[in-house]
């Protein structure tokens, strides 16, 4: 015999179980970081150049590479790919050709990152002549992000409704003054969902910065954009790897400062899209 | 005065034949409701008035829709919409503050003088009986109130930008009586102001409001009279039949 409140209760163990297999590696990975990092973390770390090949010293040049490159990358790709949104979710027919290019940038976030690293090497550092460079850098990690900054803010953009568009179209407005006083204003929640995500990912990445931006070792701050730069997720991989000998409180001190930056300007989007949020009434 | 005059219109929305033949008058400041069942093709009808049907891709028409020996058509539509103003089913209020919400149609024009905007708010507020109850709140968000201040608030909203004509698309279909006659009562004061087409599921509130009743039935209009002729002694069997509720 079948008892319904029994299966009901198997089928919350299960998903209590899903849920539990997803936070406890990720409460592990925190929990390992900050327990071995916390020790390396001090003033001299956070602001110093790196000594002793490494071995020593800070990796102040590595955090300012990081902040430029991520900030850079969302700057480069958040008013590209919101007017590409914009174009295809309030003015392209909907016919074959724009269901194509939409499935196509869909696709486009599943392509691996080292791929984008590449073509960031031949266009930007190669045929645009930006040699290795935070511009060139900053570009590919933006075209790394953007598929998801586009679906995101597309995404959200056609989640206001239809009725406030007419609304607004009724009044006499036009297609232009409704999408800005009237769509835009709503969707900001959504598209601030589609740049956390992003923010994360172009701190993060390796791979796209390894052949158009970063350096192995730089005792000096870049001077503009047309300068290398050391970035946290490279250093990381360069003193776990390739310099023998670094102490693990350095390693891990460097894995927890950039967790911290990437949760620290993912906070900042989340305040500000709550604070969007509010304005949103129904 | 003739402010619309129709002929020949026919609609299609892909293979969907929504409206077929419709020819007929809008008077200048008269109440035309347009009485029918579901999917009789009113509030399509209602929607050309204005070019909102535009908005739909599968969208096709035929025949001649002028406003004021105009061809609407030819017209820019933001034009027309300015001209021909328009009160939706549901409240719906944009997400803004209530005088943002009057404010809007204005601004939308190019008017950003403080002054100017107030008084033409405040005017709007008036004329859809609203302003009493909100003069004093009108930096509240629109969706504080209540269904029959809210569907005031787009008729004032409407009115703001000083259209000629003013469509109701079953403007009462979600309130309750209290605030249905109040709705009705200012319509019956626009009236002397604005032209009105009144779409309504509702056959009693075209008797009460409705100077002429046209009827419509599977996208044909099969009857357009004097509202009491419509409902005393209708000429065709069919509109006596919906009148009485026998269908739709």
């Amino acid at each position: 015999m079948r008892n319904p409140h029994r299966t009901q209760k198997i089928a919350f163990a299960f998903l209590f179980l899903a849920i539990l297999l997803i936070l406890v590696p990720v409460g592990l990975i925190v929990f390992v970081i900050i327990q071995k990092g916390l020790p390396g973390i001090s003033w001299q770390f956070l602001s110093d150049m790196p000594r002793q090949g490494m071995r020593a010293g800070g990796i102040f040049p590595a955090i300012i590479g990081t902040i430029y490159l991520a900030s850079g990358a969302i700057l480069f790709s958040l008013p590209i790919g919101l007017l590409a949104a914009i174009y295809l979710s309030e003015y392209a027919k909907d016919n074959l050709l724009t269901r194509i290019i939409k499935l196509a940038i869909v696709n486009l976030a599943g392509v691996p990152s080292v791929v984008f690293g590449l073509f960031g090497l031949s266009l930007f550092v190669v045929f645009f002549k930006f040699g290795a460079s935070i511009l060139a850098g900053a570009m590919t990690l933006g075209i790394l992000v953007l598929p998801v900054i586009i679906t995101a803010s597309r995404t959200a953009l056609e989640s206001v409704p239809q009725s406030f568009r007419e609304v607004s179209l009724s009044l006499g407005a036009s297609k232009w003054q409704t999408i800005r006083h009237i769509v835009l204003p709503n969707a900001i929640p959504g598209i601030l969902t589609g740049v956390v995500l992003e923010i994360g990912r172009a701190a993060g990445e390796t791979a796209p910065i390894l052949f158009t931006v970063a350096a192995f070792y730089l005792p000096q701050l870049p001077e503009s954009v047309f300068d290398q730069t050391m970035a946290l997720p490279y250093h990381l991989y360069v003193i776990s790897t390739q310099v023998p000998n670094v102490a693990e409180k350095i390693r891990y001190g460097t894995a927890f400062v950039l967790l911290a930056i990437v949760l620290s300007m993912n906070l900042i989007a989340v305040i500000m899209r709550n604070k969007f949020r509010k304005l949103k009434k129904w | 005065m003739v402010a619309f005059k129709i002929r020949d219109l026919n609609i299609w929305f892909n293979d969907v034949h929504a409206l077929k033949q419709v020819s007929l008058d809008v008077e200048a400041n008269e109440i035309l409701s347009i009485i029918g069942p579901s999917n009789s093709g009113k509030t399509t009808f209602l929607r050309m008035l204005n070019r909102l049907n535009d908005l739909e891709p599968s969208f096709r028409m035929e025949g001649e829709v002028k406003f004021e020996k105009e061809d609407i058509i030819r017209m820019d539509a933001e034009t027309v919409r300015r001209k021909v103003g328009m009160v939706f089913a549901l409240p719906l209020p944009l997400p803004l503050s209530i005088f943002d919400n009057v404010a809007y149609g204005v601004r939308m024009q190019g008017i950003r003088h403080k002054g100017k905007l107030t008084a033409q708010v405040e005017e709007a507020l008036k004329q859809a009986y609203l302003w009493e109850e909100v003069k004093d709140r009108l930096s509240e968000s629109a969706f504080k109130l209540s269904g029959g201040q809210q569907q005031r608030l787009c008729i004032a909203r409407t009115l703001a930008v000083a259209p000629q004509v003013i469509l109701f698309d079953e403007p009462c279909s979600g309130l309750d009586p209290i605030s249905t006659a109040k709705v009705e009562e200012a319509m019956l004061k626009l009236k002397q102001k604005y032209t009105i087409v009144l779409v309504t599921n509702n056959v009693k509130q075209a008797a009460r409001v409705g100077d002429r009743t046209a009827f419509f039935l599977s996208g044909e209009l099969i009857e357009l009279d004097q509202t009491d002729k419509i409902f005393t002694a209708p000429a065709d069997k069919r509109t006596d039949g919906y009148i009485r509720g026998k269908f739709g």
